[in-house]
């Protein structure tokens, strides 16, 4: 596909990344400063337009006229929306614009069809989504659905002294009774998909696949607690929090919101009816424990210093039991704040960047392949996929055993009629199944890419 | 350094180069050359074995930056053009390597200057070789191994710059894969072009190839002692005409064909170089019209010897030694100035010479109002700051190597004309110069030393400086 991405920022080169990996698209980056553009295009094997994305000329170097999708990623809203207001009328392309601040978002459905717009994303608003899922099932660090929500692949440590320490992964189902998989491995530096001899140590991080509602029991059955968030405390009261409290206050969770500027305290206590705000500098640790860390079931960091979000996690580790969720905004120190043990981390731009990336890829899939939903799991290692089964695939009708399937592929759960199965050698796909594949070192765009 | 990446570029480079060994060896079975058969399939294993010896471990990291790229680009040449002399010692017709590699080296780099004093002995084989030699180095043999193999990973735009001339390099498309396919599409539909247009003049199918081979890539190797004086006069125009075609900068035909022709034909650089051609066709043919009978002999021979001298191709029908000083003059001008950037044709082009002009224009004008806000603009664009500072030392760099070399090989005591345009004909890609290296002489007088000095040159030409000065660089090496 021909792709445009306008704005090369963190989340524009993110894209660029991730998107390059893929042979089959011709992207063209624009960007007004040409030292970055520079950059990118010696990086990445991209075509660079140094200009402002809302110059017809520009636009039209950079080939609009045969453009698939346009990505609005540059630094203002205004110019996104824009921009993929000319793009429409420019050339016959899908345009995805990032839009940030609260007051266009809220009312984005009414201009989205007037604008031609395709997708809209909202860093903010898609990190807060994130955040509350995890809140709802804080003993995972990390959950991706499928099936319209109804499967799970959820990420965990395995703890100390955990029944689970030096279990053969064959043994799991027989021992434990539980209508779950392991799909995934993560130990030190590598990730694999484990197969039935593999033996559990602790310190792993397994991505397990279970239809919603069959985790909580087998996390019961390893001792491992799944106590539901009942109150979260939130440093920094940006939009994220706002998206955030909002999410939580309606689940009936209570928010206590620490937030430094006066007037922001006093606009979040007036569009967050039921939340407590609290004036002060969350970075100091007094004013932590006066407003009571240490009762909260959970904490969460979301100033705009990393520095400060990483240093506020670790203490607030150290004096609560709970689920410590941290915002980083800077990607490229992924890897050493991992070996913090912070628990979960979560990176606004690349959960953007995924997204979009997400969209790109079902957009390519109307055009010819079938994939639902992709996740990256396994710390961006592997990827899982969700296919919908067409009639006469090769895959279908044939018992799993069977099924001559590449190393590192594994057929994690079949979705037939609302009931999800985890699959055994015996069970078969028919057509019309949802199934969901998990692909490591392999690159999966088609289902029959799964076979030998 | 990624040292491993580079092996493998280089391993991919002689396996090429094994499979480019193939014509001659077909040649070489048609005209029934037993002795070259054997050469021919020897030189290609040799290759062959060497390639996959040293590309066989795949290497982890793909990654590539600025220094690599150089770096494999400089030292694929300069393999590229050992191994490709290996045919002219081994079969003995060159049997001192350091003639053959001047050969092989001139081949490549699309200059065209020879040692040998009787071009017709030479096998037919070889002969295409030679001039295969031509086509080869005009594209470049990287960009082609970037059409065809999976080389993924960042750092190969490195490659298309290092080895395509001019002083911004650009991509067409988005995927350098793409843009090197492209490429080589448009340039191996202008030569098939020309081949049917040269069969259909008469030509016979090698005399054909040859001469397409040596036009393509601005080479100028002929297969007559006589260079091109012996072809008839449809042949004489059609290669003029396709000289300067292939001067022309071939992103500028990707426009034509492919997306805006408008910008075609807006393109700056394209007029001024039509202008200069225009120009000095008209100066000399006025200077020379007493040397020919008919004005159409005058025409023809004139517009022939400015399209070769300017696309730095080096044919010549002409020993225009014997032109006045006026139009020789204007000839030694053209050689500096060469043909468009992006295309298969040497010099220091006619981009870079309109850059340095601006530049000239611009300064003089900031000096009667210092205040003046300019910039330096082309076909409507504004030429970046980094474009002119890199031009500038180029300049700098290329007449610091011309001084260099000129003062080495004037050891061999050589009159100052032969020596400065033996320079100017090897640094510029050309080919002929004047006096001893005229278009009926050759370069085998020189010494050893000189004739070393000189393969640089060409190389150093070809590859615009500093991927090749880059190799001797010891900041290259370091860590």
């Amino acid at each position: 596909m021909n792709i445009i991405i306008v704005g090369c920022g963190k989340v524009g080169e993110k894209l660029i990344e991730q998107l390059s990996r893929e042979e089959e698209h011709n992207i063209t980056l624009i960007d007004t400063n040409a030292d970055v553009v520079q950059e990118v295009v010696n990086e990445y094997d991209v075509m660079g337009v140094v200009g402002s994305g809302v110059d017809v000329d520009t636009l039209a170097e950079a080939g609009i006229a045969k453009a698939d999708v346009l990505i609005a990623v540059a630094g203002s809203d205004e110019l996104n929306l824009m921009l993929c207001l000319m793009a429409k009328k420019l050339g016959d392309c899908q345009t995805i614009a990032r839009v940030r601040k609260p007051e266009y978002f809220k009312t984005i459905h009414l201009i989205k069809e007037e604008l031609g717009l395709a997708m809209v994303v909202n860093p903010e608003y898609t990190s807060a989504n994130e955040i509350a899922r995890i809140l709802r099932f804080p003993t995972a660090i990390k959950i991706d659905t499928f099936a319209k929500g109804r499967v799970e692949i959820l990420k965990f440590l395995v703890p100390q002294d955990c029944i689970l320490n030096s279990m053969k992964v064959m043994d799991i189902s027989s021992k434990l009774k539980s209508g779950i998989l392991i799909c995934g491995v993560e130990r030190g530096e590598e990730a694999f998909i484990p197969s039935g001899n593999f033996e559990i140590q602790s310190g792993d991080f397994l991505s397990i696949v279970a239809p919603i509602g069959q985790a909580g029991a087998f996390f019961k059955k390893i001792g491992i607690r799944t106590d539901r968030v009942k109150d979260t405390m939130i440093v920094g009261g940006g939009d994220t929090a706002y998206y955030l409290a909002k999410q939580l206050l309606q689940r009936g969770i209570a928010v206590k919101i620490i937030e430094q500027n006066q007037e922001r305290c006093e606009q979040l206590f007036q569009s967050l009816p039921g939340a407590v705000i609290a004036h002060g500098d969350g970075t100091d640790n007094k004013i932590l424990m006066e407003e009571g860390l240490t009762h909260f079931g959970s904490f969460v960091s979301l100033t705009n210093i990393d520095e400060e979000n990483v240093l506020l996690s670790l203490y607030a580790k150290s004096k609560i039991d709970g689920k410590v969720i941290t915002k980083i905004n800077r990607i490229e120190y992924g890897k050493v704040i991992g070996d913090l043990q912070l628990g979960t981390t979560i990176y606004p731009k690349n959960i953007t960047a995924e997204y979009i990336v997400r969209f790109v890829r079902a957009l390519k899939n109307s055009m010819g392949s079938d994939i639902e939903t992709l996740h990256y799991i396994l710390d961006g290692k592997a990827e899982a996929l969700e296919f919908i089964i067409k009639e006469n695939s090769p895959i279908s009708n044939i018992k799993l055993e069977e099924l001559n399937l590449k190393e590192n592929i594994l057929i994690a759960c079949i979705t037939r009629n609302g009931k999800h199965i985890i699959p055994h050698g015996q069970d078969m796909i028919v057509s019309g199944d949802s199934v969901v594949v998990v692909a490591l070192k392999n690159r999966v765009t088609d289902i029959s890419d799964i076979l030998k | 350094m990624n040292y491993k990446m580079i092996l493998n570029i280089l391993g991919w480079v002689l396996k090429i180069e094994a499979a480019c060994m193939l014509l001659p060896l077909l040649c070489a079975v048609c005209y029934g050359e037993t002795a070259e058969i054997y050469v021919f399939v020897l030189c290609a294993l040799l290759c062959l074995l060497v390639g996959t010896g040293i590309s066989l471990r795949r290497p982890k990291n793909k990654v590539m930056y600025a220094r690599e790229g150089f770096v494999a680009v400089a030292l694929s040449w300069v393999l590229l053009s050992i191994f490709g002399a290996l045919p002219f010692v081994i079969s003995k017709n060159i049997p001192n390597f350091i003639d053959a590699f001047f050969e092989t080296v001139s081949g490549f780099t699309t200059t065209g200057a020879s040692i040998l004093t009787d071009v017709e002995a030479l096998p037919k084989s070889l002969l295409m070789w030679r001039s295969f030699s031509h086509w080869l180095g005009g594209m470049g043999v990287l960009v082609f191994l970037m059409a065809i193999l999976p080389l993924s990973g960042s750092g190969n735009v490195f490659l298309l710059k290092a080895e395509s001339p001019g002083p911004a390099v650009s991509k067409l498309v988005p995927k350098v894969k793409s843009t090197a396919k492209l490429l080589y599409l448009i340039y191996i539909a202008f030569t098939v072009f020309q081949i049917v247009l040269m069969l259909l003049g008469g030509e016979d199918l090698f005399t054909s190839l040859t001469l397409t081979f040596g036009t393509a890539g601005t080479g100028g190797f002929g297969i007559l002692n006589s260079g091109i004086a012996g072809y008839s006069r449809y042949t004489q125009y059609l290669i003029t005409v396709f000289m300067i075609a292939f001067g022309v900068d071939f992103s500028l035909y990707y426009m034509l064909f492919f997306r805006n022709p408008k910008s075609f034909f807006k393109s700056d650089e394209l007029k001024t170089y039509l202008l200069i051609i225009a120009a000095a066709i008209f100066l000399i043919f006025c200077n020379t019209r007493y040397l020919f009978d008919t004005t159409e002999e005058t025409f023809r021979n004139v517009s022939f010897t400015v399209g070769s001298i300017i696309t730095t191709t080096g044919y010549s029908t002409y020993d225009f030694n014997l032109w006045p000083q006026f139009s020789k003059t204007i000839l030694v001008l053209l050689m500096f100035i060469g043909a468009c950037a992006g295309s298969t044709g040497g010099g220091i082009k006619v981009s870079r010479i309109m850059i340095l002009c601006k530049s000239i224009v611009k300064e003089i004008r900031l000096y009667a109002h210092p205040r003046t806000t300019l910039k330096l603009k082309m076909s409507g664009r504004t030429i970046e700051h980094e474009t002119v500072r890199g031009v500038n030392v180029y300049m700098s760099a290329y007449v610091c190597f011309f001084v260099g070399a000129l003062l080495i090989i004037s050891f061999d005591n050589f009159d100052f004309t032969t020596n400065f345009t033996a320079i100017a004909a090897t640094m510029n890609n050309i080919g002929p110069g004047l006096n001893m290296v005229g278009p009926m002489g050759n370069f085998s007088a020189f010494s050893p030393l000189s004739k070393m000095v000189m393969s640089i040159c060409m190389l150093v030409g070809r590859l615009e400086i500093f991927p090749m000065l880059m190799l001797f660089s010891p900041y290259t090496w370091k860590k």
